[in-house]
C-alpha cells in the first residue's frame, strides 16, 4: 500500500462514511480512533522502507501518481504525519464533548486529509489549490443547515478564494525568477505576489476581520478547528516555499517583511483581545496573536528557526483543541459568551472555566505551561535581531494575558455566588483534565517533544542549513 | 485572422456579460449571463488549452450556474437583505465600476503582453477584465448569491490566465472542482437558515 492512500484516501473515505453511514453516538469514537491508529501507524511504521513481521515483509512505497502528478511522502514527512493525526484524534475524541459530533468528525477527516495532500502534492505549487478545497469544506462546518450564514463565513471564503490566485501566479513567477536571477523587476513582482497570497492564507492585519465575526456566528469548537487546521498547513506550505526558493529567505527585506507582518499581527491580536467583553471574540483574537508568532519565527534569520516554528506549532493544536471545548461548554449555559453573562460561572463549570484559563494563559506564554518554552525561544532569538521587535511581542502577549485576567475575574465575580456544583458530564472533564494535564506537562518537561523536534527540521532541508 | 476575431468577440462577451452582471438586480438575468461569461471564457481559454480540457471548465461552470440557479427558484423567501447597506449602490455607480475596470483592463493588457509575451492580447484583456469585474462585484455585495457569482467571475478569469501558463490535467481538474464546489457552497448558503432544526428524536416520529 502506498502512503498517500493511507494518510489522504483513507482518511477521505472514512469521512465520507461517517457521514453517510454513521450517528452521532459513535462518529467521535471511531473518527478518533481512525486519526490515531494513523498517527501510530506514522509514527513506528517507516515509509519506503521494508518491515518484517514474522515472515510477512511489506513496505510502504513513498508516491503515487494522479493525473500525471505525483502525490509522496518520504520517510521524513513520518514525524509530521503523527503529529498531524494525533492532534486531529484530539480534536475528533472532544467532538463528542462538545456536542457537536457528526458532521464534525466527517468534515474534519476530509479537511485533514485534503491538507495532508497538500503537504505531499508535486509539485508543491499546487498545495494552494488543495488548501483552497480544504477551506471550502471547512463552511459546512461551520455553518449547519438549520442556521442563518452571517458575513464572517462570506469574507472567509472571499479571502481564502483571493490567496490561491496570487499563489499560483507568484510560483510561475518564481520560476522565472530561478531561470533569469538577475531580473529584478520580476523578483520584486514575485515577491509582492507572493505575499499577498500568504497575507490572505494567513489572515495578515488588517485581513483577520472575518475571524472576530466567525467566533460571533459559528459554534466555537468547529472554529477552534479551523484555526488549529489552515494556520498549521499554512506554515508548512510556507515553509515549503523557503525551502524551495532560498533566496526569498535570504532577501532582508522579504525576512523583515514576514517579521514585521508577525509581529503587527501578535500586538493588534493580543491589544485587542484584552479589550474585547465576549469569549468567543477574545479566543479568536488570541489565536490571531499566535499566528503573529509564527510569522516572527518565519522570518528570524536564525539557524534554528525551523525549531523555534515547531516548537510553538505543536501544542498549539492542544491549546485550541481544550480553549474551544471549554468554550462550547460554557455556551451551553451563557449563550451569548458575554463577559456579563459568565459571572460566577467558576463554581457551576469549575472545570470549564479552569481549562479555558490554562489554556488561555498557555496561548500566551506563561510559565510552566505549554507555551513557554516556544515563546521563551522566540523571545531570546528575536531580542538578539531586534529588541524593538522583541518588546512590541512581548506587548501582544501582554494583551493575552490581560484578557485571561479579565477573563478570570468574570468567572469568579456574581453578586450572589452560587454554591459549588461540578455540571460537566464525565466525558466532558475527564476530556479537559487531560487537555490541562498535556498542557502542564509539555510546559514542564518540553523535551516530550524532542522525538518531533529532531526529525521534523529534515523536511526542510535547505532552510535548516 | 478569423480566430483573433473571435477571441476579440469573447472580450466583448465577457465584458458585457459582467457588466450586467454588476448592473442587473435580476438573479435569473446574472446566473444567464454568467453562462454567456463561462462561453466567453471558454474560447478564451481554449486558445492555450486543448479543447476537451476546457470544455471540461465550460461544464463546470455552467453545472455551477444550474446548481445556484435551481436552489435559488426552490427558495420561497427573498435572499440576503445584507446588500442594502452598501452606498453608492446604484446601477449609474455601478456602470461607472465597470467602467474603471475595462480602462484598467485595457491600461493593463499591453503592459502584461511585454511582460509575458505569447500569451495573447485577448486572452490578457479577457482575463483582466473578468478578474477585475469579480473583485468589483465582491467589493459591492453582501447578498450570498452575488458573492458566489463574483467569486466565479473572477475564478474564471483567473483561470483564463493561468490555462497560459500551466496545462496540467490535475490543475485543470482542481480548478473545476473548484468551480463546482463554490457553486455547491453557494447553493448551501443559500438554503442554510430556511431548513428547520430537526432533533433526533423528531426524525424518528
Amino acid at each position: 500500500m502506498s502512503a498517500p492512500i493511507i494518510w489522504i484516501a483513507l482518511p477521505f473515505i472514512a469521512g465520507t462514511l461517517i457521514l453517510f453511514l454513521l450517528g452521532d453516538k459513535y462518529a467521535s469514537q471511531i473518527g478518533g480512533a481512525i486519526a490515531a491508529i494513523l498517527s501510530l501507524i506514522a509514527l513506528f511504521i517507516p515509509i519506503d522502507a521494508a518491515m518484517l513481521i514474522g515472515s510477512v515483509s511489506f513496505k510502504i512505497s513513498p508516491a503515487i501518481q494522479v493525473f500525471g502528478r505525483a502525490f509522496e511522502f518520504t520517510s521524513a514527512d513520518g514525524p509530521l504525519l503523527a503529529a498531524i493525526f494525533g492532534i486531529s484524534a484530539i480534536w475528533f475524541f472532544g467532538a463528542d464533548a462538545a456536542g457537536m459530533a457528526h458532521r464534525f468528525v466527517s468534515l474534519g477527516l476530509m479537511i485533514v486529509s485534503l491538507l495532508t495532500a497538500s503537504i505531499a502534492v508535486e509539485p508543491f505549487l499546487y498545495a494552494a489549490l488543495l488548501l483552497e478545497v480544504a477551506a471550502m469544506l471547512v463552511v459546512p462546518l461551520l455553518v449547519p443547515l438549520h442556521q442563518k450564514p452571517g458575513r464572517g463565513v462570506a469574507r472567509f471564503l472571499v479571502y481564502q478564494t483571493f490567496a490561491m490566485p496570487f499563489i499560483l501566479f507568484s510560483g510561475w513567477m518564481l520560476a522565472g525568477v530561478e531561470a533569469n536571477p538577475g531580473d529584478l523587476r520580476t523578483a520584486l513582482q514575485s515577491g509582492v505576489t507572493l505575499s499577498l497570497g500568504f497575507a490572505f492564507l494567513f489572515a495578515v492585519f488588517p485581513l483577520y476581520s472575518w475571524i472576530p465575526q466567525l467566533m460571533d456566528e459559528s459554534t466555537p469548537y468547529a472554529v477552534g478547528f479551523l484555526l488549529w487546521a489552515l494556520p498549521v498547513f499554512t506554515v508548512i506550505f510556507a515553509l515549503g516555499f523557503l525551502d524551495r526558493y532560498v533566496w526569498l529567505k535570504n532577501t532582508s527585506q522579504i525576512a523583515d517583511a514576514i517579521l514585521y507582518a508577525g509581529v503587527i499581527m501578535t500586538v493588534t491580536g493580543g491589544l485587542l483581545c484584552a479589550l474585547q467583553r465576549h469569549l468567543g471574540r477574545i479566543f479568536g483574537y488570541a489565536a490571531i496573536a499566535e499566528t503573529g508568532l509564527f510569522l516572527i519565527a518565519l522570518g528570524l534569520r536564525t539557524p534554528n528557526l525551523l525549531d523555534i516554528a515547531f516548537l510553538a506549532l505543536l501544542p498549539r493544536g492542544l491549546e485550541l483543541s481544550l480553549w474551544a471545548l471549554a468554550l462550547s461548554i460554557i455556551k451551553r449555559k451563557a449563550y451569548r459568551l458575554k463577559l456579563s453573562d459568565v459571572q460566577g460561572l467558576a463554581r457551576v463549570y469549575p472545570v470549564a472555566t479552569g481549562a479555558l484559563i490554562i489554556a488561555h494563559l498557555s496561548m500566551a506564554g506563561f510559565p510552566l505551561l505549554a507555551g513557554f518554552p516556544s515563546r521563551l525561544a522566540l523571545w531570546q532569538a528575536l531580542s538578539a535581531q531586534s529588541l524593538s521587535a522583541a518588546l512590541w511581542a512581548f506587548l501582544g502577549l501582554s494583551g493575552l494575558l490581560v484578557a485571561a485576567l479579565r477573563s478570570l475575574a468574570s468567572f469568579v465575580m456574581a453578586d450572589a455566588p452560587p454554591r459549588w456544583e461540578l455540571n460537566e458530564t464525565r466525558r466532558q472533564a475527564a476530556m479537559l483534565g487531560i487537555g490541562a494535564f498535556g498542557l502542564f506537562l509539555i510546559g514542564l518537561f518540553p523535551q516530550v517533544l524532542q522525538p518531533f523536534l529532531s526529525s521534523l527540521p529534515a523536511l526542510f532541508e535547505h532552510i535548516a542549513q | 485572422m478569423v480566430v483573433e476575431i473571435v477571441s476579440w468577440v469573447a472580450v466583448a462577451l465577457a465584458l458585457a456579460a459582467s457588466a450586467v452582471i454588476l448592473i442587473s438586480r435580476d438573479w435569473r438575468v446574472s446566473l444567464g449571463a454568467l453562462a454567456l461569461q463561462y462561453l466567453a471564457s471558454f474560447w478564451l481559454t481554449t486558445r492555450h488549452l486543448p479543447l476537451a480540457m476546457g470544455s471540461v471548465k465550460l461544464i463546470a461552470g455552467w453545472m455551477a450556474i444550474a446548481v445556484l440557479g435551481m436552489t435559488r427558484l426552490s427558495l420561497t423567501q427573498p435572499g440576503s437583505t445584507i446588500e442594502d447597506s452598501f452606498y453608492p449602490r446604484g446601477a449609474s455607480f455601478r456602470l461607472i465600476l465597470m467602467g474603471v475596470v475595462a480602462f484598467a483592463a485595457a491600461g493593463g493588457t499591453p503592459q502584461i503582453n511585454n511582460a509575458i509575451p505569447g500569451m495573447g492580447l485577448p486572452v490578457i484583456a479577457g482575463g483582466l477584465i473578468l478578474i477585475g469585474a469579480g473583485i468589483a462585484q465582491l467589493g459591492v455585495t453582501g447578498d450570498l448569491l452575488r458573492v458566489t457569482i463574483g467569486l466565479l467571475t473572477m475564478l474564471s478569469g483567473f483561470e483564463i490566465f493561468y490555462a497560459a501558463m500551466e496545462t496540467a490535467i490535475l490543475v485543470t481538474g482542481l480548478l473545476s472542482a473548484i468551480t463546482l464546489g463554490l457553486g455547491a457552497l453557494g447553493a448551501y448558503l443559500l438554503v442554510a437558515g430556511s431548513v428547520p432544526l430537526i432533533e433526533p428524536e423528531d426524525e424518528t416520529l
